[in-house]
C-alpha cells in the first residue's frame, strides 16, 4: 500500500507529519495481518468458510455498514463524529417504503429524493457544527434523535416494499464459481469504497479533510476552506448514510423504524479498527473496509460455531478497539517525542 | 400457486436422495430473535434440549432483536450447508430473497412461533400457537367454573395493537358472547407488564366498589395477573376465591400463585415449538412427506388440580 502525503504545504505546518504518516501505515498493516490471521483460524476450524459463498456473503451482509463506514471515515479524518447515521438509514428505509408503497413513486425517483434529503440533512448538521461552533457529538446526537423520531412518525410497523423494479434489483447478482453470489448491493459497497479511496487520497477535498483533522487552526492559516470542508464532510456522511439506507431497504425489502439501531457505533468501530486515528488527520478508507469485514467475519464464525453467544461479537470488537486505541496512542506519543528528542541533543 | 407446483417434483426428488438420512446425523440452524422475555429464553433452552433428545446438532444464532442479524445467520447456515433451518422471525416482512437462497440450496425452513408475509412456498411449515384459541380456552374455563351465576369480569389487555392482545381478547369475547351471565365490565391495557397490571387493577378495584362487585379477572398474560393479584391482596380481598384469576402464558410465577391459592387457571403458550418442528423435519427428510403449512401447538389449560408446585419446579429450570 502506497501512501500519498496529502499536500506539500502541510508538511511545513506540521514538522512531524511525515513520521506520523509513516507510522500511520502501521495500524493498517496490523489490521490486515489480524484479519488474515483470523480468517486462517476460521478456515482451519471450518473449512467451509473458505468458499466464495462465505466471501460474497461477507460483502452482501455488511454492504450497508461498509457504505456508511466510508462516510464515517471522512468525518473522523476531519476530527469529527457522526452519530446520526444509523437513524438516517432507518429513516431512509421508511421513507422509501412510504414513497414507493403508499405514494406509488418509482423507486429511482424515490432513491433520488431519499439521497437528497439525507445529504441535505448532513449538510445542515455540518453548517451548525461550523457556524454555531457546536461539538459534532451534540449536533449529530440531535440529528440521530430527529431521524429516528421522524421514521416512527411515518410508521411504527415494518412496511414491506413491493415493486417489480425493486424485486429485479434484489435478484441481480453475479454467480461466482463455487455458488457464491456477488449481489448488486455488494457491488455498490465495493464501488463506494473505491470512490472513497480516490476521494481521500487523490483529490483536493481529501487533502483538505486530512489537513482539517490534523490541526484546524493551521489548516485555516494554510487557506483550507474550513467551513465549506466541514459542511461537505457531513453532507458526504449524510449521503453515504442515505445510500446505506437504500441498500438496507433492498437488503430487507422493507422499511422499519427500529432498523439499524447502533449501526453508527459499528461504523465508528470499523473505522478505528481500520487504523484511522480517532482524533483525526490520519487513516485510510481501505482500512475501514477491512474493519467492516472483520466484524462480519466474527459474526460468521459465531454462526458457524453455533454454540457461542452472539454477544461474543461485541466482546471481540471491544477487545480489538482497546488494542487499536492503545496502539494509536503509542504511535502518536512516539512520533511526537522523536523530533523533540532530536532537537535536545 | 405456480411456484409450489413447480417445486413439488423437485422436493420429491431431493427427498428420495436423502431417504437414508436420519435425525441422528441432522444439523439444524436456529435463528432466534433474542432473549427479550422469559418465554423466549425458555423457548431457546427447550429447543436445545429437544434437539439433544433427538441427536440433532443445533447451531444457535441469537439475533439480538435485529433482522439484519437474522438474515446474516440464515446466509451463513446456507453457506455451511445445514440440513434445515428454524427461524423465529423478528418482523413479518423482508424475508423473500434470503429464503429464496435457502430454497435454491434445498434447505427446508421452518418458522417458529411467528409467521411472515411471504409466499408460502418459501417455507416448509410454521409452528405457532393460535392466540385466538388461547383466549377461547380461558373463556371456556371461566364459563365452566361460574356456571349460571352472574359474573362481572375485568380484563387486563396486552400492549395496544399487538397481535396477541387483539387475538386473546377476540377469543375470550367469543365465549363471553355465548353466556349471558358473564359480562366484561372493564377492559384496559396493562402493557403485558407486572407493574402496569398492578396499577390498572388498583383503578379497577376503586371503580368497582372496592372490588366487591368483581367476580373474575382475565389477564392477557401471567405477568399482569401476578401484578393484579398483589393489588387485590392490598385491597383486602382474596385473589383466587373472592376474585377468580385466569390468565395466559403459563410462566413459573403463576404456578407459584396457584399453589398458594391466589390464581385459578392459566393457558399455556408452550415454549416447545421446536419439538413439533423437528418431528415434521425428520418425517420430511425420511419419507418426503410435506407437513401442513401450519402446525398448531397445544394450548393446554392448567388449573390448581394439576399440581402447580410440581409444574413450578419443572418450569423453573427452563430458563424463564
Amino acid at each position: 500500500m502506497t501512501t500519498r502525503i496529502p499536500d506539500a504545504g502541510m508538511l511545513n505546518a506540521r514538522p512531524f507529519n511525515v513520521r506520523l504518516f509513516n507510522a500511520g501505515t502501521l495500524p493498517l498493516v496490523a489490521t490486515l495481518a489480524i484479519f488474515a490471521l483470523a480468517y486462517a483460524v476460521c478456515v482451519v476450524q471450518f473449512p467451509a468458510m473458505l468458499s466464495t459463498r462465505v466471501a460474497a456473503n461477507l460483502l452482501t451482509d455488511n454492504a450497508f455498514l461498509g457504505i456508511v463506514a466510508v462516510g464515517m471515515t471522512f468525518v473522523i479524518l476531519s476530527g469529527g463524529i457522526d452519530l446520526s447515521v444509523g437513524s438516517v438509514i432507518a429513516f431512509t428505509g421508511v421513507l422509501l417504503a412510504v414513497l414507493i408503497g403508499r405514494a406509488g413513486v418509482h423507486p429511482l425517483v424515490a432513491f433520488a429524493l431519499a439521497l437528497a434529503v439525507a445529504t441535505a440533512g448532513g449538510a445542515v448538521m455540518g453548517a451548525m457544527i461550523h457556524h454555531l461552533e457546536m461539538p459534532p457529538f451534540i449536533v449529530t446526537l440531535a440529528g440521530m434523535f430527529l431521524a429516528r423520531g421522524m421514521a416512527f412518525v411515518l410508521t411504527t410497523d415494518s412496511l414491506p416494499v413491493e415493486h417489480a423494479f425493486y424485486a429485479t434489483l434484489q435478484q441481480l447478482y453475479w454467480r461466482l464459481p463455487g455458488g457464491g453470489r456477488l449481489t448488486l448491493i455488494a457491488g455498490v459497497m465495493v464501488a463506494v469504497t473505491v470512490a472513497g479511496i480516490i476521494l481521500a487520497h487523490r483529490t483536493r477535498f481529501g487533502a483538505n479533510v486530512y489537513a482539517l483533522g490534523g490541526n484546524r487552526t493551521s489548516a485555516a492559516l494554510m487557506g483550507v476552506p474550513v467551513g465549506a470542508t466541514t459542511i461537505a464532510v457531513y453532507a458526504l456522511s449524510g449521503f453515504t448514510a442515505g445510500l446505506a439506507g437504500i441498500v438496507f431497504s433492498l437488503y430487507t425489502s422493507a422499511g422499519y423504524p427500529l432498523a439499524a439501531v447502533g449501526v453508527e457505533l459499528d461504523a465508528i468501530a470499523a473505522v478505528v479498527i481500520g487504523g484511522t486515528l480517532l482524533t483525526g488527520g490520519a487513516g485510510f478508507v481501505a482500512g475501514t473496509f477491512v474493519g467492516v469485514l472483520m466484524q462480519g467475519l466474527i459474526q460468521t464464525y459465531i454462526v458457524f460455531d453455533g454454540t457461542l453467544s452472539s454477544w461474543w461479537t461485541k466482546i471481540v470488537i471491544g477487545a480489538l478497539l482497546f488494542g487499536f486505541i492503545v496502539q494509536q496512542r503509542a504511535l502518536v506519543w512516539l512520533s511526537a517525542r522523536r523530533p523533540s528528542a532530536g532537537s535536545a541533543t | 400457486m405456480v411456484p409450489m407446483k413447480r417445486l413439488a417434483p423437485l422436493a420429491v426428488a431431493c427427498a428420495c436422495m436423502v431417504t437414508a438420512a436420519h435425525a441422528a446425523d441432522m444439523t439444524v440452524g436456529f435463528s432466534q430473535i433474542g432473549s427479550e422475555s422469559g418465554w423466549r429464553a425458555a423457548e431457546t433452552s427447550v429447543t436445545r434440549s429437544e434437539a439433544a433428545k433427538r441427536g440433532i446438532t443445533l447451531k444457535f444464532a441469537d439475533a439480538q432483536q435485529k433482522q439484519e442479524n437474522q438474515i446474516k445467520a440464515i446466509r451463513s447456515f446456507v453457506a455451511q450447508g445445514v440440513d434445515a433451518i428454524l427461524l423465529a422471525p423478528v418482523v413479518a416482512t423482508g424475508w423473500e430473497s434470503v429464503l429464496k437462497e435457502a430454497r435454491e440450496a434445498e434447505i427446508p425452513v421452518v418458522l417458529l412461533d411467528r409467521t411472515i408475509d411471504a409466499d408460502k412456498s418459501l417455507y416448509l411449515t410454521a409452528v405457532t400457537s393460535d392466540t385466538v384459541h388461547e383466549g377461547r380456552v380461558a373463556g371456556e374455563w371461566l364459563a365452566g367454573t361460574v356456571g349460571d351465576k352472574p359474573c362481572r369480569v375485568v380484563e387486563l389487555q396486552g400492549t395496544v395493537g399487538s397481535s396477541p392482545a387483539i387475538n386473546r381478547k377476540k377469543g375470550f369475547d367469543e365465549i363471553v358472547a355465548k353466556h349471558d351471565n358473564i359480562t366484561v365490565v372493564r377492559s384496559q391495557t396493562g402493557d403485558f407488564t407486572r407493574t402496569k397490571g398492578k396499577e390498572v387493577m388498583e383503578s379497577f378495584l376503586k371503580a368497582e366498589d372496592g372490588g366487591r362487585s368483581i367476580c373474575a379477572l382475565y389477564a392477557h398474560n401471567d405477568d399482569m395477573a401476578v401484578g393484579a393479584i398483589q393489588a387485590i391482596k392490598e385491597a383486602g380481598l382474596k385473589p383466587g376465591s373472592d376474585i377468580l384469576v385466569v390468565s395466559i402464558d403459563a410462566v413459573p410465577d403463576i404456578f407459584m400463585a396457584m399453589a398458594n391459592g391466589e390464581a385459578n387457571a392459566t393457558v399455556e403458550l408452550t415454549p416447545n415449538m421446536a419439538g413439533p418442528a423437528f418431528e415434521a423435519l425428520v418425517a420430511f427428510k425420511e419419507t418426503g412427506k410435506e407437513p401442513p403449512k401450519w402446525i398448531q401447538t397445544e394450548s393446554r389449560l392448567y388449573t390448581r388440580d394439576d399440581d402447580p408446585r410440581r409444574v413450578y419446579e419443572e418450569k423453573k429450570g427452563m430458563g424463564y
